[in-house]
């Protein structure tokens, strides 16, 4: 299990609100720093894909554990 | 790398169309895109301070409804607000923001909101009916935006 510097669990919230509170969340955070989102809904697999394609962060990891899905996300 | 540009132009004030320019507005800013909505007619419904928007099934055969309910009898007083409020309800249910939410999310991701300034005329609209932080123009404002965009979409 890789560390974190921060996480944000956004279950329940469903599109495009998982994306939007990554977003404020990484750009509270220095460059290098991994964030660890949680979340429930599934169209946000291929969403923290795309969106790590587009702004440059890169998505270290993703998964699912009991209907949850976990990102790691490093700050471009 | 330049800034992407995403250019919206909002033309529908119920509940359900209101979410699409917000959605994609939204998201587009946390992408790194600079993007503005141009909202005319029934679109300034979206620009209200006090968000009012309803949801009908009349004339939309294909919204979902829990059951199947006669057109005549979807015409009935209060079969409006009846179905604003489920489907409000089933919104909250799943998880998905609210309007208000969305739209300050785009106000706090600078999305730039310009109203049509012919259709506020048009509807007698007062500029304190809107919220803050909007700027009021014609066609030609929508283009000098528009026409550097790289996507350009009429909802």
């Amino acid at each position: 299990m890789a560390d974190f510097d921060r996480e944000l669990d956004a279950s329940g919230l469903n599109c495009p609100l998982p994306i939007l509170r990554a977003k404020k969340t990484l750009a509270d955070m220095e460059s290098g720093q991994v964030l660890h989102i949680i979340a429930t809904d599934p169209g946000s697999v291929k969403d923290f894909e795309a969106f790590a394609k587009q702004t440059g962060n890169e998505l270290m990891s993703s998964g699912e554990e009991g209907g949850k899905f976990t990102f790691l996300m490093k700050k471009s | 790398m330049t800034e992407k540009k995403l250019a919206i132009i909002a033309t529908k004030g119920t509940l359900d169309w209101a979410y699409p320019p917000f959605i994609l507005a939204s998201t587009a800013a946390a992408l790194g895109y600079e993007t503005e909505i141009f909202f005319t007619f029934y679109g300034l419904q979206l620009l209200k301070k006090e968000l009012n928007l309803q949801v009908s099934p009349l004339g939309n055969p294909g919204m979902p409804m829990p059951m199947p309910v006669p057109v005549l009898l979807q015409a009935l007083p209060g079969m409006q607000s009846m179905m604003t409020m489920m489907m409000k309800q089933k919104m909250k249910s799943k998880g998905v923001a609210s309007l208000e939410e969305l739209r300050e999310l785009c106000q706090e991701a600078e999305v730039r909101m310009v109203a049509c300034q012919m259709t506020v005329d048009l509807f007698e609209f007062s500029t304190s009916d809107f919220i803050d932080g909007i700027e009021y123009g014609g066609a030609a404002t929508f283009f000098e935006f528009a026409g550097d965009s790289d996507i350009c979409l009429y909802i």
